[in-house]
């Protein structure tokens, strides 16, 4: 198993601030505050609409809060990005092979070569890709293509992995693949951060739950105390499936 | 229809007959119509991926700016280099009216506008599909532009070929900046016109059967380097 | 993996484009001069016929430029060529006088000829001159196409009128077609239209499309076409290759370059002739 962090200082827990996010005027988040320990896997959750996938772009840093801030412990932005990585619904792959796929992500990363193609060589071992290395990364189905992704992140072995939806497209066959190497790559110590609808899912995967509702967190719980009793009335609709998303 | 079919076995007799003086004028076609792509590539790829993904104040301008130059008249790109290049011009002391490197820099300006304005378009779409990816993995907007050139190679070509098609086929600029002089200047488009201006309707549409072929060839052969290349990352 | 593979056509792509900007290939190294003449010595096919004799004698490559002859005189006058050989006698004159040229020098000449439908609906073909057989033309109404561009025999066309006493230009768009274009253009346009126009006999005699068009008067002085030759002034413009340009002009004027201007034909016919022996030399 690739072990995460690299004996670099855990970047963790990860503290989001009051965050608010308008885009014209129009409040899409508003006032949430959360911290991120290091646990296994906290799940996003929350109906259509609520600000899952926004959360998660804003601690990933790949869009600016129009309030609040999102912070890391450790020495800066710069170092806190390189030890994390994000999977997104729709595999974004190069038109290149998958093993270059996977070097090209190293490549950024300043990584010499030797290094590169040892990490690639395991990570897509680890996601059962190794025999389709020479392959055109598009020739891919859809599950293998996302665990492409997953690979792809996985050789950069970050500290926090965030998982926007990762099965949402996928059919149930490739659902348990992608989730058995979401497992794994749990195992290898990396924290995952996912948003997903799958309530399944997140029972399956899960340690902790943020839960959001029209861009306010109502819940902030373990996963076990969520699932059982969630002490919101949304909450409650929500694990009822009461709740449309 | 005498007159068409004459054309063609016009333009079978010069493709047959390979005459020295219409290997000479093909050769000058390609060399000049060529060089000018390549120029025009260095120069309207980056353009191109500046304006489709950088943000910056006037990129929407600078669009539209690229899309009106896509249809420049030739004719008024030969005057304005005539006019620089010519003796009694700012460039006139370099001595380059009435040579190839004149119509290679007025087919330049023609068609860096083309291979701009398509590449922006394309890289632009590519951006939005990938940005957010090539962020995540470290890159910023300069990192990715040659990430998103290889990407989009596929695309950019047709650009690019749009580009050469442009400029093998004009005739507007390069009898203004070559002057169509026999064996230093003449090229296809002008030795066109000439046999049209000398009333030989045949030779001049079997020249013009000969262009269309020789485009015809230059894209085919881009379309094999294509298919080879994809099949070699299959 | 892909690199090299681009790096390499980079290559032959930058070797071609050097390649281009490197200049033409055989006179690179040569000696040649440059000059702007007009569409219908070029067309007629004449500098196919003697330049090659000037430059096998003189090691001289000359490089011709066709334009319209006011087109020529103005190159002339910007100094991007080195000598103009063209036909309105005014305006070269006018050109040496403004002291753009060194001197004028008559060649050679040929004859305008009105051309137009062998049926002649006009009746052009009996007139007792040129300005006469134009004002028939124009009490007819009958189609007539113009240079309309500034050139040689543009210019020699307006004279005509004017000594026809008539003006055609308020008639222009309907019986009257300018077409702004070259000679050969401007057959081509009467050859569809089955219209009139002024040609010189050098033109004439090499174009190839004329439909049912034929020569209806071909002779008189006010048809004459004198064609001049004038080394630009290297006052105005130090580049000028005078000395080359002056061997040119030199040389048409020479016996050798009048032989070889009498011995081009097409088909049998002599186009243009000689200058006599009034020339300077």
């Amino acid at each position: 198993m690739p072990e995460s962090g690299h004996g670099a200082r855990s970047i963790l827990p990860l503290v989001a601030e009051d965050l608010g996010y308008a885009v014209a005027g129009r409040r899409l988040l508003n006032g949430v505050s959360f911290e991120i320990g290091p646990g296994p896997c906290t799940v996003i959750l929350g109906p259509n609409g609520a600000g899952k996938t926004l959360t998660l772009r804003l601690c990933h840093g790949l869009l600016q809060p129009t309030h609040g801030r999102v912070g890391w412990r450790g020495p800066g932005r710069a170092e806190a990005a390189r030890e994390q990585a994000m999977v997104f619904q729709r595999p974004v792959l190069l038109r290149r092979s998958v093993a270059a796929n996977v070097d090209y992500a190293l490549r950024l990363r300043g990584l010499p070569r030797d290094e590169r193609r040892e990490r690639a060589a395991e990570a897509l071992d680890h996601t059962g890709l190794a025999a389709l290395a020479g392959r055109a990364a598009l020739s891919l189905s859809v599950g293998e293509q996302q665990r492409l992704a997953l690979a792809r992140a996985w050789a950069l072995r970050p500290q926090v992995l965030f998982l926007d939806e990762p099965t949402a497209s996928l059919d149930p066959g490739a659902t348990g693949a992608v989730e058995s190497t979401m497992r794994a790559i749990r195992a290898s110590g990396t924290k995952l951060v996912m948003t997903t609808h799958d309530l399944g899912q997140a029972r399956r995967l899960g340690d902790a739950v943020l839960f959001l509702h029209q861009g306010r967190l109502v819940e902030n719980s373990s996963s076990d105390a969520f699932f059982e009793q969630p002490s919101s009335p949304e909450g409650k609709a929500f694990v009822r499936g009461e709740l449309l998303w | 229809m005498a007159d068409l079919l004459e054309a063609f076995r016009t333009a079978l007799r010069l493709i047959l007959e390979l005459d020295a003086e219409l290997v000479e004028i093909v050769g000058l076609s390609l060399r000049v119509s060529l060089s000018a792509v390549f120029l025009a590539t260095l120069v309207g790829l980056p353009l191109g991926a500046v304006a489709g993904m950088l943000r910056f104040p006037g990129r929407r301008v600078v669009t539209v700016l690229l899309n009106s130059l896509l249809g420049l008249p030739p004719v008024v790109v030969g005057l304005v280099v005539y006019l620089l290049l010519s003796r009694s011009g700012p460039l006139g002391a370099l001595g380059l009216l009435f040579t190839p490197a004149a119509m290679v820099f007025a087919q330049f300006l023609l068609i860096t506008p083309i291979v701009a304005a398509l590449s922006r378009q394309v890289l632009e779409e590519l951006w939005q599909e990938y940005e957010d990816q090539l962020r995540s993995l470290g890159a910023g907007v300069w990192r990715a532009i040659p990430t998103l050139l290889f990407e989009g190679r596929y695309l950019l070509l047709t650009a690019i070929l749009a580009g050469f098609g442009r400029a093998i086929a004009e005739v507007g600029a390069v009898i203004i900046v070559g002057g169509n002089i026999a064996h230093v200047t003449r090229v296809m488009t002008t030795a066109i016109a000439l046999e049209t201006s000398r009333g030989d309707l045949p030779l001049a549409l079997g020249l013009g059967l000969l262009l269309i072929a020789l485009s015809i060839a230059v894209n085919a052969a881009a379309y094999l380097a294509q298919a080879v290349t994809r099949s070699a990352h299959a | 993996m892909v690199a090299p593979r681009l790096r390499r056509l980079g290559a032959v792509a930058a070797a071609l484009a050097v390649s281009a900007l490197a200049g033409p290939p055989a006179a690179a190294e040569g000696r040649f001069i440059t000059v702007a003449s007009t569409t219908s010595t070029r067309d007629s096919g004449l500098f196919d016929w003697i330049l090659p004799r000037f430059t096998r004698k003189t090691g001289i490559e000359v490089r011709i430029v066709a334009v319209g002859t006011g087109r020529a005189l103005r190159l002339g006058e910007r100094g991007d060529v080195d000598a103009v050989l063209v036909h309105d006698r005014s305006a070269e004159e006018a050109f040496v006088a403004a002291g753009f040229g060194i001197e004028r020098r008559e060649v050679m000449s040929n004859f305008f000829v009105v051309i137009g439908p062998e049926a002649d609906p006009a009746g052009v073909r009996h007139r007792r001159d040129a300005p006469a057989a134009l004002a028939r033309v124009a009490e007819t109404g009958s189609l007539f196409t113009s240079r309309g561009d500034d050139s040689g025999t543009h210019k020699a066309e307006l004279r005509l009128w004017r000594s026809a006493g008539i003006d055609p230009r308020p008639h222009s768009g309907r019986w009257y077609r300018e077409t702004g274009t070259g000679m050969g253009a401007t057959l081509n346009t009467a050859a569809e239209l089955g219209a009139y126009a002024l040609t010189d006999s050098g033109t004439w005699g090499s174009f190839k499309n004329r439909r049912d068009l034929t020569v209806l008067m071909a002779s008189g002085e006010a048809l004459r076409n004198p064609y001049g030759a004038i080394v630009v002034n290297p006052e105005r413009h130090p580049h000028v290759k005078q000395r080359w340009a002056q061997r040119f002009v030199d040389w048409l004027a020479s016996p050798e370059g009048r032989a070889a201007i009498a011995s081009f034909r097409v088909d049998g016919e002599s186009l243009f002739y000689p200058a006599s022996d009034t020339s300077t030399d």
